[in-house]
């Protein structure tokens, strides 16, 4: 049960084969179990979660279930929701509850599911291992000594140990992809706008996107007619026709063009991980598309574009939490300047002071043409090495991490090491494409622990029906997605 | 010693819109503190902008009062800076890219020699949102004791504001301080006829900063220091005049004019130094990534362009030319406020001699005695109308008239109610007023008698004295004619 | 762009964020590396470029002058920060928030 399909689960409530209670129960009790040891959740409350769960049995008894009615979904924790703390992970943020209820939660809400319990992640979504949480770090359910991933690490943890049906995340940089590689289960993030962003927690406004993190292609898209969707009240959300993401999925591949970056197979990328990417992309040959070689030149820059623009923007959207309405104030302060300063040292952590610092440099007298705008100019060119190369293919392979999971502590001290895990997936993010990881097999790590690697599925705008065919026709020839840590049943 | 004087103006008005400019909270004043504070006002995480139609409709109407250019592509820009009342720790307002830009607006001042037309040019006019309102306790407020708080209403935070930044004026030498107020005046009375906001500078809802810096003729511009809380029209005539003096002191003695801020007092009519601007803040702007630029197509512009009413310039010289009132007089309407309350008194069919000469007459004597404005007393142009027609069909005399005056303003009714009530009446009846001529002449034989001599003069003590005799309730004039006539001149 | 101790202690002025002299000298090495990362831009030409800050060109969408928001300061203040200082009680009174005095 805690390894069915989204589609099988719902089949299973409808006939009464089990109930949601019972099914989230089932998982709540596994969340019992092994949340200790792997921390993926940062708040539980057993009372909300069985509540919607007899919402949903009645809802489904009735005979007005949706797709998701009963499922029971574990939220990163950036997303507000009424009456539950929310604390993006952090200490700025520890004791604060929710008055009012994110887009996507909402959504998630009128659809029946039931919210299993807010997810650990990197504080404010800024890293790539989840060790930057106030709430401790993750481990990796495939080896507890490494990373998960991050930022959304607490729901990458939870999908891989099967502690909840799928997860919720989201991606700025990666932090969608990456934790979907290095944990072996599918991850999509969205064209730039198609999820709204209102009442997820701002880290870079204009490269966050919401997507979902689940154990296959069919799973992703059945949460994605969930999660898409025009909402009035973000001016960035784009108001275009509802889709349905399954529409596609069983379309043939035959002539499909794939495009490889040479950039992408280039230095930087372990050669274990090369090697299962390369099986991958054979694996398509094989389903009848055609390889075509492109060069995205801008790649290299991608990384000091982004780290430019994602924490200037941070810092001016973190501005806010200064003690004063909500969250964390100093318990003591000389006057109003000494209760800013403190309460700001206290409430963040070290990585989010760091960017918070870099953003105020760069945007400060002297330096704003130099770095900000000179990073909004090299992102044009990035987004526009993109639109050149879909003129050659329909959708763009490589790998989504350029290593396997790390080992936990291996990179806190080398920011900038850190911020290379990225370089894959931060263009993407840069040019507001939609971008997919799905799992491709596995690779050892030096002590030969065998470990996932995910394959990186990049689509035009709008393109996620496509892509979300494209990953669950791979996943109808290869049993990857379907993998699970040992030990972990 | 002449000095070369620059000034500068920047203008707030608040927009008179039903919701603030980003949020739809409402803008309603008065209202118990932070019940209108909206989460987008308190700026909650997670929470974002969405733009007031109305608000934009304000602004583009103003601009295109002003004779400005509609930009094609607006940006709102954030001005990152720390303060209790700017919940964000950013204000969203607009930096490159304001929606209106090269305006002017034509200002009338009087010199010795005759009144002056000088262009004020504008360089921007620009939207943001207002902050909080920050006060200060003075004693003990229910548990808090003593003056160690400040205290933050977010009621006003987020309505609507246009700013006005004119172009530096110069060549005003010393009639400076007369173009100031005259611009002022002038972009009140504009803002006023638009209706996009209600103006009022002693409650806020205009606000105005000076800038000024003075030079030898033919030098360098001099250092240029701002004054801030100018809350009225003579406070800003005042503010340059002092400020003008101030430096011209400063200079003369040698010394260097600092940067800085400066806070106007009304009670004084100088100002005192603020803030030293040498380390001028830096706010770090850079395009909201929260929002997505505006684009006032020309249909949009054409419409409200249209729609806008009539220049108040052009209308003065309108009513002017209508009403054959001389430059003297239309000016003192000008300057008593009383333009609009007489133009209501003529439409409703009185004559606009006579119109004017109530409103600025026998009724702004009462309210100055009364130390009250004229709007805020008893009578309404419908009473002068009334009176008016009264007076013209011999029903009033203008003595009689001015008793009705009196009792309308104390609250006995419409003039005929007052007439009614007080029983006041002219005596027309020849009979009547022969009656009451004979019986004076009788009693004051001697007068009666210089009077049949020829020496008229003397005559006005018996026409006082048959106006006693009728209770003021004769014409004067008839009783003066018929009296002359019955003493043979 | 080198930077320096005093760079590192004007930037957190702005940035309201207190750093102790020892933080400071870990912030600067930190940063100094994260800088040597964004000059990397420098090498390529941009001129010409239009900025660009959003992916899709659409139009900012625009809102009708109509009151949507209700009264929900209870709400809102119950997860008002605690005073501090001693005291543990919300920093709100009748209605207002409490900060330390603001001196004009």
């Amino acid at each position: 049960m805690i390894n069915s399909s989204l589609k099988k689960l719902s089949q299973m409530l409808a006939k009464k084969e089990v109930s949601s209670v019972e099914l989230t129960q089932a998982f709540l009790n596994r969340i019992d179990a092994l949340n200790p040891e792997i921390n993926a959740y940062i708040a539980l409350d057993q009372e909300k979660t069985l509540a919607q769960a007899k919402a949903a049995d009645i809802r489904i008894a009735a005979g007005n279930a949706e797709a998701l009615t009963g499922i029971p979904i574990a939220q990163k924790d950036i997303f507000c929701a009424q009456g539950w703390q929310t604390t993006c992970g952090s200490k700025m943020l520890a004791n604060f509850v929710a008055p009012y209820d994110a887009h996507v939660i909402s959504q998630f809400d009128a659809a029946g599911a039931v919210n299993l319990g807010k997810t650990n992640m990197d504080e404010f979504a800024m890293g790539s291992s989840n060790e930057t949480s106030y709430f401790g770090g993750v481990k990796n359910p495939w080896d507890f000594t490494r990373v998960p991933g991050g930022s959304s690490g607490g729901s990458a943890a939870a999908v891989a140990a099967r502690l909840c049906a799928a997860a919720t995340g989201t991606d700025t940089g990666g932090s969608i992809r990456q934790p979907a590689s290095l944990c072996g289960f599918t991850g999509l993030k969205p064209t730039y706008g198609v999820v709204s962003r209102y009442g997820m927690i701002a880290f870079a406004s204009s490269l966050d996107q919401a997507g979902p993190m689940a154990k296959s292609a069919e799973d992703c898209a059945l949460m994605m007619n969930v999660m898409a969707g025009f909402d009035e009240r973000d001016s960035t959300s784009l108001n275009r026709e509802k889709e349905d993401y399954t529409r596609d999925l069983n379309k043939p591949l035959q002539g499909l063009r794939v495009g490889l970056p040479k950039e992408f197979f280039a230095e930087g990328l372990d050669a274990n991980v090369g090697k299962v990417i390369d099986a991958a992309i054979a694996e398509y040959k094989k389903l009848g598309a055609e390889i075509v070689e492109i060069s995205l030149p801008n790649t290299g820059l991608s990384i000091p574009v982004y780290y430019v623009l994602a924490p200037a923007e941070a810092s001016s959207n973190l501005s806010r939490y200064d003690g004063v309405r909500y969250g964390h104030r100093a318990e003591s302060y000389t006057d109003l300047m000494d209760m800013y300063c403190k309460t700001r040292a206290e409430g963040f952590g070290a990585e989010v002071k760091r960017r918070i610092l870099i953003g105020t440099y760069v945007l400060s007298a002297g330096y704003y043409d130099a770095y900000y705008l000179k990073a909004q100019q090299i992102r044009r060119l990035i987004a526009q090495d993109f639109e050149e190369a879909f003129k050659h293919c329909d959708v763009i392979m490589g790998p989504a991490a350029p290593s396997t999971a790390f080992k936990a502590g291996e990179k806190v001290d080398d920011p900038v090491a850190m911020y290379l895990q990225d370089i894959y997936t931060i263009s993407t993010n840069l040019a507001g494409l939609p971008g997919m990881s799905v799992p491709a097999g596995f690779s050892s790590g030096t002590d030969g622990k065998a470990l996932p690697v995910g394959l990186q599925i990049i689509g035009n705008y709008f393109d996620e029906a496509r892509m979300l065919n494209v990953a669950h026709q791979y996943q109808q020839v290869t049993d990857w997605h379907t993998r699970m840590p040992e030990g972990l049943a | 010693m002449e000095w070369e004087v620059v000034i500068g103006l920047e203008t707030h008005a608040q927009l008179q819109t039903k919701t603030k400019i980003f949020s739809g909270a409402s803008t309603e004043f008065g209202s118990e503190p932070n019940t209108q504070a909206c989460e987008v006002s308190i700026a909650l995480p997670g929470v974002l902008p969405v733009l007031n139609k109305e608000a934009v409709n304000c602004a583009i109407k103003f601009g295109l009062a002003v004779n400005a250019e509609i930009t094609p592509r607006s940006v709102f820009a954030r001005k990152n800076y720390f303060y209790p009342d700017l919940p964000k720790g950013y204000q969203i307002s607009q930096y490159d890219e304001p929606l209106c830009f090269d305006g002017y607006l034509d200002v009338t001042v009087e010199t010795p020699e005759g009144p002056q037309v000088v262009r004020v040019e504008i360089e921007r006019v620009h939207m943001e949102e207002d902050t909080g309102k920050l006060t200060h306790a003075g004693g003990a407020t229910g548990r808090i004791h003593g003056a160690d708080y400040s205290l933050v209403d977010y009621n006003r935070a987020g309505i609507p504001l246009i700013e006005i930044v004119t172009k530096p004026v110069t060549g005003t030498g010393r009639l400076a301080p007369e173009v100031a107020r005259a611009y002022v005046t002038e972009l009140r009375n504009v803002i006023i006829a638009l209706g996009v906001s209600d103006a009022r500078m002693e409650e806020g809802s205009m606000r105005c900063d000076v800038n000024l810096s003075i030079a030898v003729p033919g030098a360098e511009w001099g250092t240029r220091s701002e004054t801030k809380n100018v809350n009225s029209l003579r406070s800003g005539e005042r503010a340059v005049r002092s400020e003008i003096e101030r430096q011209a002191s400063v200079l003369n003695n040698g010394g260097r004019v600092i940067q800085e801020t400066r806070h106007f007092h009304e009670d004084t009519g100088r100002s005192t130094s603020g803030r030293s601007k040498e380390q001028a803040e830096d706010y770090r702007y850079f395009p909201d990534p929260d929002l997505v630029p505006v684009k006032p197509d020309a249909a949009w512009i054409e419409t409200l362009r249209a729609g806008l009413p009539e220049r108040p310039s052009i209308r003065r010289k309108r009513l002017k030319e209508q009403w054959a009132v001389p430059d003297k007089e239309f000016a003192a309407m000008v300057n008593a406020d009383v333009l609009d309350i007489v133009e209501e008194t003529v439409l409703l069919g009185a004559d606009p001699t006579k119109a004017r000469t109530w409103w600025l007459g026998e009724i702004s004597r009462i309210a100055n005695d009364q130390n009250v404005a004229i709007a805020d007393l008893a009578i309404t142009p419908a009473d002068v109308a009334e009176l008016v027609a009264l007076v013209a069909s011999g029903d009033l005399t203008d003595k009689l008239a001015r008793q009705v005056v009196e009792g309308v303003i104390a609250g006995e009714g419409k003039p005929s109610e007052v007439v009614a009530k007080r029983g006041i009446k002219v005596v027309n009846d020849d009979g009547a007023l022969m009656a009451a001529i004979e019986k004076v002449c009788a009693e004051q034989a001697d007068t009666a008698e210089k009077v049949r001599g020829g020496h008229l003069p003397a005559a006005g003590a018996l026409i006082g004295a048959v106006m006693k005799e009728t209770a003021g309730q004769a014409d004067a004039a008839k009783v003066r004619e018929l009296l002359l006539k019955h003493l043979g001149q | 762009m080198a930077l320096s101790i005093e760079d590192i202690k004007k930037i957190a002025h702005l940035a309201r964020i207190e750093v102790n002299d020892s933080d400071a000298a870990a912030t600067l090495t930190k940063l100094t590396g994260i800088l040597g990362l964004i000059e990397q831009m420098q090498a390529v030409n941009t001129e010409g470029i239009v900025p660009m800050s959003h992916s899709q060109d659409v139009v900012q969408r625009l809102r009708e002058d109509v009151v949507t928001k209700s009264n929900q300061r209870e709400a809102f203040q119950q997860i008002a920060p605690a005073l501090g200082n001693g005291s543990a009680e919300r920093a709100v009174d009748h209605g207002l928030y409490l900060v330390p005095k603001v001196i004009e």
